[in-house]
């Protein structure tokens, strides 16, 4: 029974994770229609970065800083390496991010020497709590909490603000966006931000939970949360965040069977697939047509 | 006389847009008709609906006496159409466009869709690919060598018919704009068509190529047994080469005759003089 | 004249060929082992699997990211099927029971290797029905998600008395001598190359360019990418399993996602529409990674900065760099020939002229 309510709460708690990161991949993958594959990987090398920061200085100084490093990742990316193939056809774009997310994880591998990082406990949300008779960390609680308040304001934002109103245009119409006078390069760097910064808040509670990174701790999670993105309907914010609990849950409980343990990645796959094949545009996603 | 195309109350409905309403017409073999009409009055669409590259929501659309387009308001639309007719189908039969090409319908597209990476005679070729007799193995491992030469030979001859033979190996999207156009026509051609769709062949034309239009048209007709229906907005082309006219505004048919009566037909006058000067 | 210059350069394309090979028989007679020796055969191997890559990404136009997959399945089926029959209890040791038929089904090589590619082909055919459908982005996520599904199941311990498990798979016939790695990826190379000079290559290049009229052409859309999907995944089969003998050892872990992305950026540094381009950029890469650039892994070299996994960044920048200034790679969509190298250098050679006139002139 225990083990059930472990893994529910784990599954909540991933999810709310997956979430953060999942909507840096919708609101790209609305503006831009390209699958940020480097994502995963910034949210990778936020954690690296707070691992090596909090060799230097104490936290209190570090949780600020690595948010503001995480962004200006995201944002540099962007800038480097997406923005010079505006023009291009969408499988060099693709073809970037992929060159991008391999330049990460090799950036990390060098700088790392290969070896696991012991992420750093965080007072107060690292400490063991007790609910419902089981043992879990307190970032297990706070997960889905501070994930739903974030995403509050993340679409509170989108619908009220003024930079809000103009990524509803670009993700409707780039061209027409442009015409109107819409700054697009502001507006997507705007969204790299964001994603970014979400995503370092997702790689702190993540890396609380799991205590280590490596390299590759990126594209796992990375890929997960854009099936979350894919399932809920891309360019659905809400979709994106539903999707991710799913996923977390789903997978949470995959583990607790020992016989299927190993496929709780592939399960996130597999759901993906009938997911496209069924209704490809996701639960919440819009029909388009294409124009001859 | 025979009718080769016929189009029964097609209506396609896009979300709350009706582009084309209760269309009805008929295009009998050998002839040259046209389909005009104010810009987004729902002729490409209408095209469209007959290519098989949208399923209409209600209608039926008849080739060579058999129905290869049929639909029925159903799923979303059950509750959202707000055509006519409903209930008149009652079978869908949705065919690909490949399907349709197959069976002797070809077209060309209004804004261009030649080949970009191919030389123009690959571009022909490709359109021939469909009527080929070989198959993977035999193709693969070059013992086809005689349909390919045949294919080859084939292409050629279509080309020197369009005057694009001296540029056969140049890239398709290299050529002047009226040679693309050309292109198209022949890429169409080598399909082997019954049925030849033109969306504004004539698009960007000055009057002199737009007269040499009118001749080519003519002769691939009688060269190749075709029968052809068109969008056309040159009224000059229009009036002067087709048999008979088709008016369609707002999806909706306005009115039909042959071109004298449409030059003189008041509601088309009123729905060209009201949206556009082109008339 | 102009008929003559171009029978020459095709034996001067024919010659250069033999010499390829020649250097592999020269290489298997001097230095069996070695780095030369290895860089070549995994130079072939990699080239195969590029080149079938290219078949569907490049020429089709279906950006697919499943190749690792396929180059599982038929590692597997390789190993599997050649284990000779008395060396299968040691190679399975770790499980309590062997699947009945892998008691009698052994195949030879060459026949294993067909049946590689036959299962890599029957699950490309069996995951393109529903996955072919979804336009370039999805395609891409659903094809490596079917790979990570793949390997998964490869690692599962009920298919153990198949898979071994999450344990290696050894003890497979392997090639020793790097001619008979580059006739075989030769022969699957020329089958792809034909491939693509045929009517249905150029298809293919009909559906990457435009679907719709390709469609409106006439192009059964469905079939022709099962055909050039099935096709690419049977040659992605017999990659993997060239790799497994390359490797010796069979393992799920060898074939992830890092390994499709590795083949993708090949492809993207040959140029994506170039056969030859992929070869060339194949035994390029392996020459760089296993053996020219090796020297930025050794600690201080350059002091303070090479150490174990500097090669890779190395690596990922000029990756990059090709990626958004070069974006075409080596050889753009165009094939290599004697006769377009001669023409190619004789164009630069007259432009660099031309500069230098226009200098004098001011």
């Amino acid at each position: 029974m225990n083990i059930t309510i472990d893994h529910l709460l784990a599954g909540i708690s991933v999810g709310g994770q997956y979430a953060l990161i999942a909507i840096g991949y919708t609101m790209v993958y609305g503006i831009l229609r390209l699958i940020n594959f480097a994502h995963g990987d910034v949210f990778m090398a936020s954690g690296l970065i707070v691992v090596y920061l909090t060799t230097a200085m104490p936290l209190q100084y570090a949780i600020p800083l690595v948010l503001f490093l995480t962004v200006m990742l995201g944002f540099f990316i962007e800038r480097a390496a997406y923005k010079p193939l505006r023009q291009a056809p969408r499988m060099s774009v693709m073809i970037s991010a992929i060159g991008v997310s391999y330049l990460i994880q090799n950036l990390a591998l060098y700088i790392t020497g290969g070896l696991p990082q012991t992420y750093p406990a965080i007072p107060w949300i690292s400490d063991s709590i007790t609910i419902f008779g089981a043992v879990t960390k307190r970032v297990t609680i706070i997960t889905p909490i501070l994930t739903i308040i974030l995403i509050v304001l993340l679409v509170a934002l989108i619908r009220y603000t003024k930079i809000g109103m103009a990524m509803r245009a670009v993700s409707k119409d780039f061209e027409t966006a442009q015409l109107m006078g819409i700054k697009i390069n502001r507006v997507i760097s705007t969204t790299f931000v964001i994603g970014s910064l979400l995503a370092a808040v997702g790689s702190l509670l993540y890396f609380t939970s799991y205590q280590s990174v490596v390299p590759t701790s990126g594209s796992m999670p990375g890929l997960k949360a854009f099936v979350a993105a894919v399932f809920g309907g891309i360019g659905s914010i809400p979709g994106a965040v539903i999707g991710a609990f799913i996923i977390g849950i789903c997978e949470n409980l995959i583990k607790s069977s020992t016989e299927f343990a190993i496929f709780s990645d592939a399960f996130t796959f597999a759901l993906l697939i009938f997911v496209l094949c069924v209704r490809p545009t996701g639960l919440f996603g819009e029909k388009s047509i294409d124009k001859v | 006389m025979n009718n080769l195309l016929k189009l029964e109350d097609i209506t396609m409905q896009f979300g709350g847009v009706v582009a084309v309403n209760n269309l009805s017409l008929e295009v009998n073999e050998g002839e040259i008709v046209s389909l005009i009409g104010p810009n987004g009055a729902g002729k490409t669409t209408a095209f469209n609906v007959v290519t098989g590259v949208y399923e209409p929501t209600n209608g039926r659309v008849s080739f060579d006496g058999r129905a290869i387009v049929e639909s029925y308001p159903h799923g979303k639309m059950r509750k959202a159409y707000a055509g006519e007719n409903r209930g008149v189908y009652k079978k869908r039969i949705v065919k690909t466009p490949d399907k349709i090409t197959k069976l002797g319908v070809a077209r060309t597209f209004q804004n261009i869709r030649l080949f970009k990476s191919m030389t123009v005679l690959e571009n022909v070729l490709v359109a021939m690919h469909m009527r080929r007799k070989s198959n993977l193995f035999t193709a693969t491992f070059l013992l086809n060598r005689k349909e390919e030469k045949e294919m080859r030979r084939k292409a050629e001859e279509l080309l020197e018919k369009v005057g694009l033979l001296d540029v056969k190996d140049e890239l398709a999207t290299s050529l002047p704009y009226g040679k693309q156009r050309r292109l198209e026509i022949a890429r169409a051609l080598a399909t082997e068509p019954k049925l030849l769709l033109l969306d504004e062949p004539a698009a960007g034309m000055n009057p002199q190529e737009t007269d040499e239009l009118t001749a080519f048209i003519r002769s691939i007709r009688d060269e190749f047994g075709l029968t052809i229906f068109m969008i056309e907005h040159h009224m000059n082309l229009v009036m002067d080469i087709s048999d008979r006219i088709y008016v369609i505004d707002f999806g909706k048919l306005i009115a039909r005759g042959v071109p004298a009566e449409i030059q003189n037909n008041g509601v088309v006058i009123k729905a060209y003089l009201g949206v556009s000067e082109d008339a | 004249m102009k008929t003559k210059s171009k029978a020459i350069f095709k034996t001067i394309d024919i010659v250069l060929l033999l010499a390829v090979l020649g250097v592999a028989i020269a290489v298997d007679a001097f230095m069996p082992v070695g780095l030369p020796a290895t860089v070549l055969k995994k130079g072939a191997v990699f080239a195969v699997v590029a080149v079938s890559m290219n078949l569907l990404n490049g020429f089709t136009g279906l950006f697919s990211l499943g190749q690792a997959g396929f180059m599982l399945l038929g590692a597997y089926t390789y190993a599997i099927f050649s284990i000779p029959l008395e060396a299968r209890e040691s190679v399975y040791y770790m499980q309590d029971h062997l699947a009945g038929f892998l008691h009698v089904a052994e195949l030879p090589v060459i026949p294993a290797m067909i049946a590689a590619g036959l299962i890599a082909a029957v699950f490309a055919f069996l995951i393109g029905l529903p996955v072919l459908r979804l336009k370039s982005d999805y395609l891409a996520i659903a094809t490596l998600g079917f790979a990570e599904i793949v390997g998964a199941f490869a690692k599962w311990d009920t298919l153990g008395p198949i898979t071994n498990a999450p344990n290696p798979l050894v003890n497979y016939p392997k090639f020793s001598k790097v001619t008979t790695y580059f006739i075989v990826a030769g022969v699957c190379i020329a089958i792809i190359a034909l491939l693509v000079r045929s009517t249905y290559g150029r298809a293919f290049k009909a559906i990457r360019d435009d679907e719709i009229a390709a469609e409106a052409m006439g192009i059964n859309l469905a079939k022709h990418k099962m055909i050039s999907f099935v096709t690419s995944s049977f040659f992605a089969g017999v990659g993997g399993a060239m790799l497994a003998m390359f490797q010796s050892k069979a393992q799920a872990n060898s074939f992830t996602t890092a390994l499709t992305y590795e083949i993708l950026l090949i492809v993207v540094i040959g140029g994506i529409g170039s056969l030859s381009g992929s070869v060339i950029a194949s035994f390029l890469y392996i020459a760089c990674s296993e053996w020219w650039l090796r020297f930025l892994d050794t600690p201080d070299v350059i002091p303070g900065l090479t150490r174990n996994g500097f090669r890779l960044v190395v690596f990922s920048a000029v990756i990059m760099i090709i990626v958004l200034f070069f974006r075409r790679g080596l050889m753009g969509d165009k094939e290599f020939s004697t006769e377009r190298l001669v023409k190619g250098s004789k164009q630069l050679v007259r432009n660099l002229q031309d500069k230098r006139k226009a200098k004098e002139a001011k």
